[in-house]
């Protein structure tokens, strides 16, 4: 029994795990990289534009957040002056929320005629559709402008959202998401006595709450980022969207006397912050939808 | 109630594979009929195509007098269970039960009740506001079978409806559909693959092999008369012993000379013969080599050589063996004789 | 196509209709007509066009200035690409490995997904603000006089910083969602099989990461030809001059401002055999799964 005694039990070492401390060092940095630039946007919206065109981002909250946001929803810049903080907000609401809208109904509908029909050319739609993913928009964009102007589509909210819904990118993620869903639901929904429409209402939609999320998500972001398409179809100031007025924005910060930093940081921090909100806080669905759609 | 009658029933699919032969067989009122086979022999084609989720390709289906080929599933009064269950995730277990009577345009109150009554009957009342994902694989599985008596069908179809339980739960899962269909007095398709499932639920059995028929009849004369090879060594655990032998001079002679059983006939045949049909005495005819014994607690098998065949012996617990030279005798009238080219019963 | 599909004929062809009109006026109609027009000389003040077959490709083939944006394109897309899958691929094996604090890492690394390319150029303006942006100041602590906009080279160092900036957290995402699919079984084999954490790293972890960053590649190649775009534009304040340009730029300043539809049409229509080529490239490459053969 002696022995059990002699027996050197180590005692439990506090060692610091220096691999531990490298991840989180990485990890911290690499947060820092992508934050940095947000915090001195925010940082320049609360000083007044002297301020920062004399001493640059500083380390203290300055005072003049009220009066910045002001000018920046009320005051309009360029020639018509109507392109205010609001109206570019309100247009930039309507991009995104129509563009998302529009591509969800619109994809869910043809992803369903896709997959729950036996339809004759069900193969020649499903190819007329799919090569839509081939080309991007940027590569067909001034043929597209043309026909929006043909059709006179320009300074429109249809010119505007609906040229940018043709692409298959939500129909394909339906089709995929619908393929996913066993097939013995539609059989016993079948003869449980639901029709084409009752199933889609009362089973397949429900079913798809999450994914019509996801989508819902990652399209709003897509359609209120919308540059270079808003740039050509909208010359009506008050048709511009808060990114699209960008270039402006950037313009106000040429000016001859001082710029205004100010202003231009408000509306650009109004720029990222509804996306931005967005995908945090439905982080999850965020996610899911995005990494699922490349499957 | 119904009387379901397959009149040269074919089905080929788009790609030309022809996975159902024509098919003709009747079933009574009340009946409960197995379809069994191994996967990919049409059975669950065959079924499909009575819930017309699948199109005849030839053929005419009647149920009750009544040629449905071209009719909706919905309009042909039958009830299914899945194999996966098929339960609709997002509903609540009442509505999942009630959703064919909804769709029925049957009135609220009328749905409640039988709901009420039908979980009553599957043990399901304490349930019913739950969804399908907070239950277990057996309560799922009474779900399933809620949704389907509920609608008081003329025909209940079962696709594999166990297949997805473990061995327990299967075994009382089984003896409860019996009882239930015996209750209801439904008549009964039930697919599987599981010979046991199909040996103790049947009132008639039909054993399908790629896409034909092999043999129709009750679980006995399928087990003790089976029509073919196939149906031999796919029916029963441990599988009948299948040897090849010869008849001459009015008996099965193996291994050049040894006569096991009379018969008539001349020349080479596949002899069929259970495990059980086999006793053990030391002054027996037949010389068997004993190679492994599988103790089984009731009874145990005996794996070994006879004739420098591979044969299997199902003895009882009381019978000692071990391993080594022994002498069996096959119990009287119990060698099923088998052509040794076509497989067919001679 | 689901095995019991319903056999309804209206509904299917009504539910298709607007998906296919809206492909078809705004996606096959232009792909055309940029087909079309590549091949016809436009008059600079609209009065009609002439039909010069070729001429408007083998002028861009024997452009100087175009083939030194396509070389500026070319390796603009090399760097964007490299850099931001490999600061990406980093911190997701990194974000995979801690468990304090997993979350908020994760958020802080994606939120710059939402933030759009012009406003991402923006904010690349401010920091590489000539009196005080922050990073001139560093740049210039290391004997470097950053003058964006004006130095070609720097100029093209802040467009591949912004997109780099941009598109880390996109592949983030999908390097985390990789790694967090591996399954734990295998790295539990590779812990037994492997002392050593960067062994295992090699040799299990990033094979079975492999389809997740071929994936990848396609996209950011296309991230880095079109949607940089934005930062580009706004990086240059609208005025190209001498700054570095890609070939999606050269599409817009040639069409829209200089007026040559043929010219650009030509380019279009290179841009999509580019990424035709590129899409077979990813479905005969990506597709088949790489790691299992």
């Amino acid at each position: 029994m002696t022995n059990l005694s002699n027996t050197t039990i180590a005692a439990p070492t506090r060692r610091i795990r220096w691999s531990r401390l490298l991840d989180h060092a990485v990890l911290i940095a690499g947060s820092l990289f992508l934050l940095i630039p947000l915090l001195i946007v925010l940082q320049t919206t609360t000083t007044t534009d002297v301020e920062t065109m004399k001493n640059g981002p500083q380390l203290v909250i300055g005072s003049q957040f009220d009066d910045n946001l002001k000018d920046a929803m009320v005051k309009a810049s360029g020639f018509s002056g109507e392109n205010t903080g609001m109206s570019m907000l309100i247009n930039s609401m309507i991009l995104g929320l129509g563009f998302a809208l529009g591509k969800i109904i619109i994809g869910m509908m043809a992803a369903y005629a896709l997959v729950y029909f036996r339809l004759r050319f069900a193969t020649l739609a499903f190819w007329l559709i799919f090569t839509t993913l081939l080309l991007p928009l940027e590569v067909r964009i001034l043929p597209s402008y043309e026909i929006a102007q043909k059709l006179g589509l320009l300074n429109t909210y249809t010119g505007l959202i609906v040229p940018l819904i043709a692409s298959a990118t939500a129909t394909f993620f339906f089709r995929q998401f619908f393929r996913s869903v066993p097939e013995e639901l539609v059989e016993a929904a079948r003869i449980d006595g639901a029709g084409p429409v009752k199933f889609f209402i009362d089973i397949l939609a429900p079913l798809s709450q999450t994914m019509i999320a996801a989508m819902f998500i990652i399209m709003f972001v897509y359609g209120w980022n919308q540059y270079l398409w808003p740039t050509m179809i909208t010359t009506d100031e008050d048709m511009y969207t808060l990114v699209r007025g960008i270039k402006q924005i950037t313009q106000d910060l040429e000016g001859t006397n001082i710029p205004e930093y100010g202003r231009a940081n408000m509306l650009a921090l109004i720029a990222i912050l509804p996306p931005v909100a967005v995908v945090i806080f439905f982080q999850s669905w965020f996610v899911k939808g995005l990494t699922e759609s490349d499957k | 109630m119904a009387q379901v009658s397959l009149n040269n029933i074919r089905k080929i699919y788009a790609n030309g594979y022809e996975a159902v032969t024509p098919t003709s067989f009747d079933i009574a009122d009340g009946e409960f009929v197995v379809l069994v086979g191994p996967s990919g022999c049409g059975k669950s084609t065959l079924l499909r195509m009575v819930a017309g989720l699948e199109d005849i390709t030839e053929g005419v289906l009647s149920i009750n007098d009544r040629q449905v080929n071209h009719v909706d599933p919905a309009d042909r009064d039958i009830a299914m269970v899945f194999q996966n269950y098929a339960l609709y995730p997002h509903m609540t277990v009442r509505k999942n039960i009630g959703y064919g009577l909804k769709n029925r345009k049957i009135p609220a109150d009328m749905i409640e009740s039988k709901v009420q009554e039908a979980a009553k009957m599957l043990n399901l009342t304490d349930y019913l506001d739950r969804k399908p994902s907070q239950l277990s694989g057996g309560q799922r599985q009474r779900v399933a079978m809620g949704r389907a008596v509920v609608r008081d069908p003329a025909l209940f179809l079962f696709d594999e409806p166990l297949s997805n339980l473990d061995a327990k739960l299967r075994h009382q899962m089984r003896i409860e559909i019996k009882a239930l269909q015996r209750r209801l007095g439904v008549t009964s398709i039930y697919v599987t693959h599981d010979q046991v499932e199909a040996m103790t639920m049947a009132d008639r059995i039909i054993v399908l092999n790629e896409g034909r028929i092999e043999q129709i009849g009750t679980p006995a004369e399928i087990y003790h008369a089976p029509a073919s090879t196939f149906v031999a060594s796919f029916m029963g655990a441990p599988p009948m012993n299948l040897i090849d032998a010869r008849l001459a001079d009015g008996q099965i002679m193996i291994n050049g000379n040894t006569a096991l059983a009379p018969a008539q006939g001349t020349g080479a045949i596949t002899l069929g013969i259970r495990p059980e049909d086999v006793e053990i005495h030391d002054d027996a005819p037949i010389h068997f080599h004993v190679d492994i014994v599988e103790e089984l607690g009731a009874h145990r098998l005996l794996h070994g050589q006879l004739a420098d065949q591979d044969f299997t012996i199902h003895v009882g617990k009381d019978v000692a063996a071990t391993p080594g030279a022994t002498r069996i005798a096959i119990k009287p009238d119990c060698c099923c004789l088998f052509d040794p080219e076509t497989g067919k019963a001679l | 196509m689901k095995r019991a599909g319903f056999t309804t004929t209206w509904l299917p062809i009504l539910l298709l209709v607007p998906q296919l009109l809206i492909i078809a006026v705004f996606f096959y109609w232009p792909a055309v007509h940029a087909l079309q027009s590549s091949f016809y000389l436009q008059d600079p003040f609209g009065f009609g066009s002439t039909y010069v077959g070729l001429e408007n490709y083998t002028d861009l083939a024997q452009s100087s200035e175009y083939l030194k944006i396509t070389r500026f394109t070319v390796v603009f897309t090399l760097l964007v690409t490299f850099f931001s899958l490999a600061l990406a691929l980093l911190l997701a094996v990194k974000a995979d490995t801690v468990i304090r604090g997993a979350r908020t890492y994760r958020t802080l690394l994606m939120w710059v997904y939402a933030v759009a390319p012009p406003v991402a150029g923006f904010i690349g303006l401010l920091m590489f603000n000539q009196s005080w942006g922050p990073l001139t100041d560093i740049a210039r602590a290391i004997g470097w006089d950053f003058k964006l906009g004006v130095n070609f080279n720097d100029t093209a160092t802040a467009m591949v910083i912004v997109s780099v900036w941009k598109q880390v957290p996109v592949n983030f995402i999908f390097f985390l969602s990789g790694l967090q699919s591996i399954p734990k079984s295998v790295r539990e084999a590779a812990l037994i099989d492997n002392r050593s954490a960067s062994g295992r790293f090699w040799d299990v972890t990033f094979p079975l990461l492999a389809p997740t960053g071929f994936f990848l590649l396609i996209i950011n190649i296309t991230y880095a030809l079109f949607d940089t775009f934005g930062i580009i534009d706004t990086l240059v304040k609208g005025e190209p001059g001498n700054n570095p340009m890609t070939l999606v730029y050269k599409v817009y300043v040639d069409g829209f401002r200089g007026n040559d539809l043929g010219g650009s049409s030509a380019q279009s229509v290179v841009l999509m055999v580019l990424v035709l080529a590129l899409t077979v490239f990813q479905f005969r490459l990506v597709e088949r799964r790489i790691h299992y053969t």
